[in-house]
């Protein structure tokens, strides 16, 4: 198993072996977002801009308009919220092919807290016009979609895990923009994850196998542009669906389901799960799954209660997980 | 002046520094900013007049540009920071020649490629979209940085406004200019003293009708603790702006720091009714008041 983070890091010092427009800026985390490797392969295109993440924006637009592909390496939190108002003015508006590496994304980021758990990113950044929007699921998604979004010639936000998952792809993975990738076929009740959530929602969907309920697992790498007709298809036949994000349950990969299937005659309802519209805290990785329920064993048992509980299918209410 | 000749003058002024010249094309583009906005019926007054005669002396007399190419990878880079004076910029670049004058006429119109703020997907000659304050210092050190990295010898020039230096990533972007020594950036701080409300008067500070935004700073010290060169110019008098002009280009090839030239202007100048006060810092003349603007701006009745 290879963390993310990792990936990214040796897989953009591979592609700078043979792309001179690559260059990293960095807001002073390289030795944790692992830009640190591409600043030792290729010192003279590795700028630190220093504990400015607005600044990063701004300088890293300027440096595309001489025709250099950024790459920004900070937490993905920083970007975008700190430094939002220079990537909706200075990268979405101007279709800048800058791209951003969203470090430490979601709930898991070393023991750091809610100061730094990004867990609205997906919700902000698909709301941008022209941003392409990518949370791979492992370490072979992670590298082919740095490699597809380094040849993307517009901005690109990249969700990059900081700790390594059970891969549930191989190196033979072909990534496809826009489409769905089903992990788990059968029965008619489906779960929709994205990002490094969906490793842990496979391993859900294994657990439930063991007690009899059968479901689908549909990775979604491609939050924005989703191609409609892939998840359609992937979706077909369903009559429950539930959405395991790691993320606020608010307008992330729940809003964009619900958005499709509600355009939809006769669509099945949305169970939206995820973190609940409030703060975490710090903890460790194990501690933070099970308390906010995004562990293999805790996405179970919520689809089990959701299951059993008077209202599911009667399209009346929603659950959010607490 | 007839409507046509004033679309000649794009044609008929190269590269001149001429001061006559830059003093009349600098009514014209006054006459233009407060004539778009009356016809168009909103946009800003204050600012786009404060930094007329900067920009004249820069576009008719300083930058290595081709109207022709505005794409040439050789030219020396110009951002508007200040973003809420395109109209400023719009007149200037009309004058200079990067598209026809009477498309100023579309200017906030709908369908225009002349935005409230400058678009660099749009508009020939704006290399920079700005809009949202205190952004374009840090576009430029990324534009002046790529230039050494790719071994340009092209400049990069940026206008602020003194109450846009209230941003904070102004700040970020100062620091970094100095600290990759970008001696090619040079930044033009438009200080009109007035912001669009800011403070209200105080007796032994203030400048005009309202308090200066910078009344307590040393300006120049602060850029100088950053390690920038500083300059100071009379942003109206067009000796004193183009010996700044100069100075700064002689600094990009002696010095190893960025240099700011502090421009001293008057918000709204060049009108006595617009001159000196915060309350035309938007604004739509009357009729009556295009009138005293063609009189004082020695505009001809033919021209629009």
């Amino acid at each position: 198993m290879k963390a993310q983070r990792d990936v990214w890091g040796d897989t953009i010092v591979d592609i700078g072996h043979h792309d001179p427009t690559i260059v990293v800026v960095d807001g002073d985390l390289a030795n944790s977002t692992k830009a640190d490797k591409f600043a030792e392969a290729f010192p003279d295109r590795f700028i630190e801009v220093g504990i400015a993440e607005q600044n990063m924006v701004g300088i890293a637009f300027g440096l595309s308009t001489a025709g250099y592909r950024p790459w920004l390496s900070t937490f993905g939190v920083f970007m975008t919220h700190r430094a939002l108002d220079p990537i909706r003015m200075l990268v979405s508006q101007t279709e800048a092919p800058v791209r951003i590496a969203g470090a430490y994304s979601g709930l898991l980021n070393g023991s750091s807290g809610k100061t730094h758990q990004d867990i609205e990113d997906l919700a902000i950044m698909r709301a941008m016009p022209n941003m392409t929007v990518l949370a791979p699921v492992d370490e072979f998604e992670a590298e082919a979609a740095t490699r597809w979004a380094a040849e993307h010639n517009g901005p690109v936000y990249m969700r990059i895990a900081r700790d390594a998952v059970r891969p549930v792809l191989d190196d033979s993975y072909e990534f496809k923009l826009g489409s769905v990738v089903q992990l788990r076929t059968g029965g008619v009740i489906s779960l929709v994850s994205t990002g490094v959530q969906s490793s842990r929602v496979l391993e859900a969907a294994e657990l439930l196998s063991q007690a009899g309920i059968h479901t689908r697992v549909i990775h979604v790498p491609t939050i924005k542009p989703l191609d409609v007709g892939s998840l359609i298809a992937a979706l077909e036949g369903s009559r429950i669906v539930i959405t395991v994000e790691e993320h606020s349950v608010i307008g992330g990969l729940g809003g964009l389901v619900s958005e499709v299937l509600s355009e939809l005659p006769n669509a099945p309802r949305v169970t939206r799960m995820g973190l609940a519209d409030s703060w975490s805290e710090s903890g460790p990785n194990d501690f933070l799954l099970e308390k906010y329920g995004l562990s293999p064993s805790r996405v179970a048992e919520q689809v089990r209660a959701w299951l059993n509980s008077p209202v599911a299918g009667t399209g009346t209410v929603e659950q959010v997980v607490a | 002046m007839s409507k046509d000749a004033a679309a000649d003058v794009s044609v008929a002024l190269p590269h001149s520094p001429d001061l006559e010249e830059l003093a009349r094309l600098s009514q014209l583009v006054r006459w233009h900013i407060v004539n778009t906005v009356a016809q168009s019926k909103a946009g800003h007054i204050g600012g786009p007049m404060s930094m007329t005669d900067l920009l004249v002396a820069l576009y008719f007399a300083e930058l290595r540009i081709d109207p022709a190419n505005p794409l040439d990878p050789a030219r020396d880079r110009f951002v508007l920071s200040k973003g809420h004076s395109a109209i400023g910029l719009y007149g200037v670049l009309a004058l200079r020649g990067y598209f026809p004058v009477d498309e100023l006429a579309t200017f906030d119109r709908g369908n225009s490629r002349l935005q409230g703020h400058p678009d660099m997907k749009l508009t020939p000659g704006i290399d920079v979209s700005t809009g949202s304050l205190g952004q374009g210092l840090s576009a430029a050190v990324g534009i002046a940085l790529a230039a050494r990295k790719q071994q340009s010898d092209h400049r990069t020039w940026v206008v602020l406004g003194d109450g846009e230096l209230q941003e904070g990533m102004v700040w970020e972007a100062v620091n970094s200019a100095s600290r990759y020594e970008l001696s090619n950036l040079i930044a033009i701080v438009d200080l009109n003293g007035l912001q669009q409300f800011g403070w209200p008067a105080d007796a032994s500070r203030d400048r005009f009708d309202r308090s200066d935004p910078w009344a307590h700073v040393n300006l120049r010290g602060v850029f100088e603790g950053f390690g920038w060169n500083v300059l100071d110019a009379d942003g109206h008098d067009f000796s004193s702006i183009l010996e700044a002009y100069s100075a700064a280009s002689d600094n990009v090839v002696r010095t190893s720091r960025p240099t700011v030239i502090l421009a001293r202007t008057v918000k709204g100048h060049g009108l006595s009714f617009t001159q000196g006060t915060y309350k035309w810092h938007n604004g739509v003349a009357t009729d009556e008041q295009l009138q005293i603007a063609r009189n004082e701006l020695q505009i001809e009745e033919t021209n629009r």
